[in-house]
């Protein structure tokens, strides 16, 4: 990666200001989980967001500034329009919504990354670090995108009950994921073990991959019934966090594994003690409701 | 970067987000979750990566693509938090 405005400054820079967003994070996640700081926490962590943001447009090259600057604005502005204009007791489906648009851009992340280096106008290869993190970061993240869409349209009253029920739905799950593991591994071995050359430019397997993975993401969430949702939220959640860690070891970005894992790790703690406070355990919540019992 | 500095860090954050949740009052977990979300934007780093120094078109239309996404996820996140966290303190006194 070639270096940008603050291209004389040592690498150290960069590594030094993500680790500054890191800090931040982790205050900001330690104060949320307290009544009196939250509010504090909650402005910490985003004061490491702009942080990271920054540090990250000014120290890397940017080739089109104008197409970053047009991206940043659109979606900061349906942000700011989506939390301002929804009522206070649509906000869990909400929070939904953007974490599914976060799990989606790791996606959509990892297949660019592989896209540009599949390219023959770049020097790089596709080794194995990168092929197996892609694929990684490819399926939680694309189930993670429409996982959420499905949750975030229940809770919404958008989306009803599935007309598929039971060990259906339950053996089409398994073969959607199976596929997408399968069109993963396939990435892995056709640049490694088989040494061939990837399909096409654009990486077919890839995309097989997250169409396989999106499906599963659907039928996974498809089924559950609406009071469990925040509980399924919070596990989508946790996988939004795992996909841009993952998204980490594809770009070699230190702040994405960081602040990906964390919320991965935190997320996933959040997810038990919630299923705990409704007296159910996570697999009952999951899979409970496609066995056919009303309860 | 190694991949094995990758895994150090990935297995270290992976306790501290362990460690960090403990006792949280049941009407903190929607707050929480939403903030914990919208450090799940962090994504976005990656995307401005992609998308500014795209090799390919296919690669930073990708990218614009990206930079959307996570940048609802992170503004949209942490404005959505706030105003939970807003309410909650009118309501928690």
């Amino acid at each position: 990666m070639a270096d940008g405005v603050l291209g004389s400054l040592p690498p150290a820079a960069i590594e030094l200001a993500y680790l500054a967003a890191a800090i931040l994070f982790i205050q900001g996640l330690r104060d949320m989980t307290h009544p009196r700081t939250a509010e504090r926490g909650n402005k910490l962590s985003s004061g490491g967001m702009v942080l990271a943001v920054l540090a990250t447009v000014l120290y890397f090259e940017i080739l089109s500034p104008l197409l970053l600057a047009a991206a940043l604005l659109i979606g900061g502005s349906i942000g700011v329009w989506l939390a301002v204009s929804v009522e206070t007791t649509e906000m869990p489906q909400l929070v939904g919504l953007f974490n599914g648009f976060g799990g989606g851009a790791s996606a959509v992340v990892a297949g660019a990354e592989l896209i540009d280096t599949v390219d023959p106008a770049t020097t790089a290869t596709l080794t194995a670090d990168l092929t197996v993190s892609a694929a990684i970061a490819g399926i939680i993240g694309s189930a993670t995108l429409f996982g959420s869409l499905v949750a975030a349209g229940k809770l919404h009253g958008l989306v009803g009950d599935p007309p598929i029920s039971g060990t259906a739905g339950q053996v089409l799950q398994g073969l959607f994921l199976v596929g997408a593991v399968v069109a993963g591994a396939f990435l892995v071995v056709q640049t490694g073990p088989l040494g061939g050359e990837p399909l096409s430019a654009w990486l077919p397997s890839y995309w097989v991959l997250v169409a396989g993975a999106s499906l599963f993401g659907i039928i996974l969430v498809y089924p559950i019934g609406g009071a469990d949702m925040p509980v399924v939220i919070a596990l989508l959640n946790s996988m939004s966090g795992l996909a841009a860690a993952t998204t980490g070891f594809v770009l070699n970005n230190t702040a994405l594994i960081v602040a990906g894992t964390l919320v991965g790790a935190a997320g996933l703690i959040l997810t038990f003690i919630m299923c705990e406070s409704m007296n159910r355990p996570l697999l009952d919540v999951l899979f409970g409701s496609m066995g056919g019992d009303s309860g | 970067m190694s991949l094995v500095t990758n895994l150090t860090l990935f297995v270290l954050a992976a306790f501290l987000g362990y460690e960090i949740i403990t006792q949280i009052p049941t009407n903190l977990h929607t707050p929480l979750m939403s903030g914990a979300n919208a450090i799940s934007g962090i994504t976005l780093l990656g995307s401005v990566l992609v998308a500014g120094s795209g090799e390919t078109t296919l690669a930073t239309v990708l990218g614009f693509l990206a930079v959307v996404m996570a940048t609802i996820n992170v503004v949209g996140g942490y404005l959505v938090s706030h105003f939970m966290l807003a309410e909650f303190n009118r309501g928690g006194r």
